[in-house]
């Protein structure tokens, strides 16, 4: 099982954490790896909860990350990373990026949004890294960015070098969107610097 | 939309199990596919679309796209249809005749079980539709075997005469794998051969087919037996042998990668001889299925022991840690405490509608109007259900509206005798399944307001044509359907069918008392697009003024995403009432101008970004 490598990447509807994921198997594809890609996103554009597991090794079976199985948690949004935080394995590491998106239940008064979700994870004992990636992007004049920027966070953090992931990145705006591969690129090591530092447990 | 693409060559492939169906449908070269959109299954259709080389299309529903591919079988064409579990309660008339007459093309129909009801009003078995029309049903495991099954199916439909249920769960059809692909086979349509004895099935026509039907099923019997798509993965530790299909093998292999594994392919009829054979083979047999205990049953009557409903969940998907349980309840043992932190109690967050959506204002008009009852059908609009609107007293299945709107004004009694009876049904479902129920309110005299919300596109499953929008499934012009003329058509007088747009609060509710308090069928048509579909054109966007905004939260009441809460207060009332106050701010990324909320602020604290822009109303244009 120590061979599988165990992402979970989660956010809200219309963050665009199905398509980050998309892009990393994408990395580990062009590395020969197995890879399989599950999403659990029920009527996810309509602003729902979103979790999309990447498993990639020699051989995968099952597509799902079970609790304490991740080696690695990429949270889009503040309290979603908190929601999943018991995916993390013992010794495994939470992204967070500290942008909050408040759903209309909270804002009608019937629940009550985390304080501070990034502090109730260290609490938790868990490892992590938090940065504002949505204010990073909006750095660089485009709030579609902070997908890129969470991708370059991951990147250090992950079997196989940065570049193969800053490639896949690359090659998908190549394709479609030439006009917005520096920009990306730019992005892409803006997420990596803003995570460099060791990763703290309390 | 689906305009043609070049197919990428045969190789290594990184696809969705719905993608690799698709892929495979191509490859077998088959003549016509057809669908109804619907949860985890619509992406199949969707995909194939872009092929070259076939007829796709969206059908109005479920029976209609089984029926299609029924006609281009008996032509001799390969056909597909696809369809979510429930669709296929849909389709099933059409099943359990077609399958005395049987199929002449290659007939597969993949029907996607929602397992864990991710996007459904219910989880239902599929695999049942194997016993009971006497058919076979394929199980794959993941993408590659969607694949490499849907090929399959093809070969055994036409060397069996029978259509053949490809049966895929959410965690098959949305689930990334590698899948070998291969070249694509030019399949001859072979033509009709006219033969009513075989082909309109009237008793004494149908009555000799039934004994050939079962003929087919134990020659079906006897291929389950030495079909390679069943097969047994050794395995050292033989305290407990699995029977397994689908997704759950992944899981079990992953659970319990030394248990002995009995994995079914072709999973109805299943072979029971091997079966019987691999339980005298372990100590203990536990059949994982998801999600009804129907191979235990049959494995039971047979004779063989066995345990599976019996310590696994019956509802829900079999994923390694439930079967962990599962084991660890088989063995007495306790299952071990997870080594990870305790997942944390936080807010829901439930799908809601969107941003600048038209069914907004419909919601909100509906929560600030008393003594209704309100039946709602199968849709984005279905979310009315929720908060902060509260908007619906029942939703069942595809079209029900109509038909439970009539009886619960036929049924009601002095408790609801004063209460107004409306159906909420959307374009897409009114004529999937809905126009039938009106037209019975109309011939049944119904008192029912019915409101039709028309947003050209089936906005749940991602926006896909039907007769309303005027395109076909490869985005050419189509006939678009007058619901105006339809609704009158079915019943409905004229002067009682009126059309108008959701975003003008007065308007609509003006409308809804006045046609409520008419003792007769009446349709309010909203016309307002989806705001996800083609190109929608937002106005300026709105905020709040901080100054004026007096912290009432009625914009709140219209549930916009786009409207967050700053602070929180409490007033004293004049009266000694003390109230909640929530201040706002409105998301200007996400604020398309629609002005839904300026309508319900009184202190008119919601005003245009920029007052000196001129403003456009909003635009609906097709790209």
């Amino acid at each position: 099982m120590s061979t599988i490598t165990n992402i979970i990447v989660c956010g809200v509807g219309g963050q665009g954490v199905m398509t980050a994921t998309e892009i990393l198997a994408e990395a580990a594809l062009s590395l020969g790896f197995d890879v399989k890609k599950t999403e659990v996103a029920g009527m996810s554009q309509r602003g729902g909860v979103v979790t999309s597991h990447l498993r990639f090794g020699p051989e995968v079976r099952s597509p799902q990350v079970l609790p304490g199985q991740a080696d690695l948690l990429v949270g889009f949004e503040a309290a979603e990373s908190l929601r999943w935080g018991h995916m993390l394995r013992p010794g495994g590491v939470a992204l967070v990026n500290t942008g909050r998106i408040v759903p209309p239940v909270v804002n009608i008064g019937l629940f009550d949004y985390p304080d501070d979700p990034v502090a109730q994870m260290r609490e938790l004992g868990l490892a992590l890294h938090s940065f504002d990636a949505t204010s990073l992007a909006l750095e660089l004049g485009n709030i579609r960015l902070g997908n890129t920027v969470m991708l370059g966070a991951m990147s250090d953090r992950l079997p196989f070098p940065a570049q193969v992931l800053r490639d896949a990145v690359l090659a998908r705006f190549a394709s479609r969107k030439p006009a917005l591969v520096e920009l990306n690129r730019e992005a892409f090591e803006m997420g990596r610097r803003a995570v460099s530092g060791e990763s703290v447990a309390a | 939309m689906g305009a043609p693409m070049k197919v990428p060559a045969a190789g290594r492939m990184f696809m969705s199990g719905n993608e690799a169906v698709a892929r495979a449908v191509w490859e077998s070269g088959v003549g016509v596919a057809a669908a109804y959109p619907g949860t985890p299954s619509t992406e199949i259709l969707e995909v194939l679309a872009h092929y070259p080389d076939l007829y796709t299309e969206w059908a109005v529903n479920e029976k209609t796209s089984l029926e299609i591919a029924f006609g281009a079988s008996m032509m001799g064409a390969r056909a597909f249809c696809a369809m979510k579990h429930v669709g296929l309660n849909v389709a099933s008339d059409a099943l359990m005749t077609l399958t005395l007459t049987g199929v002449k093309g290659g007939l597969v129909i993949a029907v996607a079980d929602d397992v864990g009801l991710s996007s459904s009003q219910n989880e239902q078995d599929s695999r049942f539709w194997g016993r009971f029309a006497h058919v076979p049903v394929l199980e794959p495991a993941d993408s590659q075997e969607a694949y490499a099954m849907t090929k399959g199916a093809f070969e055994l439909s036409e060397r069996f005469g029978a259509p053949v249920i490809l049966r895929m769960t959410t965690r098959i059809c949305h689930v990334k794998g590698v899948i070998i692909s291969g070249e694509r086979v030019e399949v001859p349509t072979t033509g009709f051969t006219r033969d009513p004895q075989r082909w309109v099935m009237v008793p004494g026509h149908a009555r000799p087919r039934l004994p050939m039907m079962y003929e087919r099923e134990a020659a079906l019997r006897a291929e389950s037996e030495v079909s390679g798509l069943n097969m047994v993965v050794e395995g050292s530790d033989r305290r407990i042998g699995i029977v397994t299909s689908g997704p759950v093998f992944m899981h079990a292999r992953d659970a319990f990668p030394d248990a002995p594994v009995f994995k079914l392919g072709l999973s109805y009829p299943p072979p029971m001889d091997r079966l019987r054979e691999f339980a005298a083979s372990v100590d203990m047999l536990l059949v994982a299925e998801e999600t009804e205990p129907l191979l235990e049953t049959e494995m039971k009557a047979a004779g063989i022991a066995c345990y599976g409903k019996d310590v696994l969940p019956r509802t829900g998907e079999l994923a390694p840690d439930v079967l962990k349980t599962g084991f660890a309840r088989l063995r007495g043992e306790v299952v071990p405490e997870p080594e990870h932190v305790a997942p944390q109690p936080i807010f829901p967050r439930p799908p809601t509608l969107c941003a600048a959506c038209p069914h907004l204002g419909i919601y909100y008009t509906l929560s600030q109007m008393r003594n209704l009852l309100v039946s709602g059908d199968i849709g984005c609009y279905t979310l009315g259900a929720g908060h902060p609107w509260n908007a619906l007293d029942a939703t069942i299945s595809m079209g029900a509206s109509m038909g439970i709107a009539l009886g619960m004004d036929k049924g009601r009694g002095p408790a609801d005798a004063n209460k107004k009876v409306l159906a909420v049904i959307g374009d897409s479902t009114f004529m999937h399944m809905g126009m039938q129920g009106l037209l019975d309110i109309t011939y049944n005299r119904g008192n029912v307001t019915i409101l039709l919300l028309d947003n050209r596109t089936v906005g749940m499953t991602g926006g896909q044509d039907n007769p309303g929008s005027g395109r076909d499934i490869h985005g050419n012009e189509a006939p678009r359907v007058d619901f105006a003329k339809l609704c009158e058509a079915l019943g409905v007088k004229k002067e009682r069918i009126r059309t108008l747009d959701p975003y003008q609060l007065p308007v609509l509710f003006k409308a809804l008392r006045e046609e409520t308090k008419i003792d007769e069928p009446s349709v309010i048509i909203t016309d307002r697009p989806c705001v996800l579909i083609d190109h929608y054109e937002p106005t300026q966007a709105y905020l709040v003024e901080d100054d004026r905004c007096t912290g009432c939260g009625n914009c709140l009441d219209v549930g916009c995403p786009a409207i967050h809460v700053t602070r929180r207060g409490k007033e004293v009332k004049a009266s000694g009432k003390e109230v909640d106050l929530a201040f706002v701010r409105i998301e200007t990324a996400a604020c398309t101008g629609c002005g839904l909320c300026v309508q319900p602020c009184a202190p008119e604290a919601i005003v245009h970004a920029d007052p000196k822009k001129t403003v456009q109303p909003m635009q609906f244009v097709r790209r």
